[in-house]
């Protein structure tokens, strides 16, 4: 199979207004990926999978990833000049920038004609609150239908041009996308011996402090 | 319900009268079957008891293991697994119980009738399980259903689901018809369906029934101010 690079290139010369990144992964396993951008993501995958050089006609693997906003603090090296006439100071000089947050779809595509793969593409929404639409790949390969579903449940990216974008896990009222970083769930299991503090401290608090005369439960119970 | 008075020591068929075993089996040895309406309507019971065929998780196949001819429930007459509700006495609660999935085994168990009982078989229909930390699981069944044996296991064994249906049979034969401490089946006064939970925006509402259930208050912690 070509390089990752070989195919970005191949797919900017197909798509030219896209914009497609080769996203490195420095770690040993070296997963490269391509990022995607929404507009052209359906046009690009129906030419992965069709293409006679590629034929990804197999995805194996849908999943979600919630990077909440995060502060990045970037130190640079300034040489400042003294007024008194000295020689030049080199003064670290930190900046701060917050990265947005956003949401992502990851999509593993391999060849079972060709037996090669995996092929990793991401599709990123705008943000964590409004804009989390991206287009569904459903319609070109059938196996993404449950995955985007679930991740459509847990993470709460809508999948447009899904057929069937309804709840997998959760029942169809619920509200909340328990995969996502921010999420509180609920504190609804009693006190036990864990060795987890920070389980402990949490089901320890939701006990009120019993004070003698009115028996336990009846304050539990109390509890607003 | 005025709470029965204290016995001395458990009978094992208290309504055949003052006559003791031993006697009992003399007479048998005769020719003479001495018995009560209780005792055998509590041992015709006890042998026939159907359970639901349903399945949460893993624990299922230990018990459908125990429905094999290697384990063989059906040497305790247990052996006809209801499809229907309004068929079967027995609710065998196996494997984990999600919060999306307790309304429906609230209201199978309404759909059962008296009498009938509850076994919750394995760590998560206890607890939870493993999975008592997720935002999914309910943690026990007993917070919305009342449950006559639990037996422990992850997965139990199916001789374990065997020992849990003796100790269900033990406790069928020592319930009473009539009396002060009459079984629950028998007074008009008890409940036989419990409130079906809803599932709401953020979690099932209620989280349990005060009714069945209350929060265990941990050790250490009472008398802190």
């Amino acid at each position: 199979m070509e390089s990752l690079e070989q195919i970005r290139d191949r797919l900017l010369a197909r798509f030219p207004g896209a914009t497609i990144t080769l996203v490195p992964n420095p770690g040993p396993a070296a997963e490269h990926t391509i990022s995607l951008d929404n507009a052209h993501a359906f046009e690009i995958a129906r030419f992965l999978r069709d293409d006679p050089a590629l034929q990804l006609d197999y995805c194996s693997n849908v999943t979600g990833i919630d990077w909440p906003e995060k502060e990045i603090v970037e130190t640079k090296k300034v040489s400042v000049a003294d007024p008194a006439g000295g020689p030049a100071k080199v003064v670290e000089e930190k900046t701060k920038r917050i990265e947005p947050g956003r949401l992502e779809a990851v999509y593993h595509l391999y060849s079972m004609a060709l037996r090669h793969g995996p092929v990793i593409i991401r599709l990123r929404t705008g943000n964590r609150s409004d804009q989390v639409t991206v287009p569904s790949l459903t319609p070109v390969w059938r196996s993404c239908d449950f995955q985007e579903r679930e991740i459509f449940d847990l993470f709460g990216i809508v999948f447009e041009g899904h057929p069937n974008l309804r709840r997998l896990l959760m029942w169809g009222d619920f509200k909340d996308h328990p995969m996502r970083k921010d999420y509180v769930e609920p504190d609804d299991y009693e006190w036990e011996p864990t060795p987890h503090a920070e389980v402990l401290e949490r089901a320890q608090a939701h006990y009120p402090s019993v004070t003698p005369g009115v028996s336990a439960p009846a304050q539990v119970e109390a509890k607003p | 319900m005025s709470t029965p008075a204290p016995t001395a020591a458990p009978q094992p068929f208290p309504a055949a009268g003052n006559i003791s075993d031993a006697d009992r089996e003399n007479l048998r040895r005769n020719g003479v079957l001495l018995t009560s309406l209780e005792e055998l309507y509590n041992w015709g019971r006890s042998n026939s008891i159907w359970p639901l065929q349903f399945g949460l998780a893993c624990c299922a196949i230990e018990m459908i293991a125990a429905a094999t001819a290697r384990f063989d429930i059906a040497r305790f007459g247990a052996e006809i697994f209801r499809p229907s509700p309004r068929q079967a006495d027995l609710m065998i609660v196996s494997g984990t119980v999600t919060k999306k999935m307790i309304p429906q085994v609230v209201r199978l168990w309404n759909q059962m009738p008296e009498p009938k009982y509850c076994i919750a078989m394995g760590a998560c229909a206890i607890s939870g399980g493993p999975f008592k930390q997720g935002y999914n699981v309910l943690k026990g069944v007993d917070r919305f259903i009342p449950v006559d044996i639990y037996i422990p296991g992850c997965p139990p064994r199916p001789e374990a689901l065997l020992n849990g249906l003796m100790q269900l049979q033990k406790k069928i034969r020592g319930e009473h018809l009539t009396g002060p401490d009459a079984a629950k089946h028998t007074r008009a006064d008890a409940p036989s369906e419990y409130a079906v939970p809803t599932c709401g925006a953020h979690d099932i509402e209620p989280t349990h029934n005060p009714a069945v259930w209350t929060p265990p208050v941990p050790l250490g912690r009472l008398g802190k101010g």
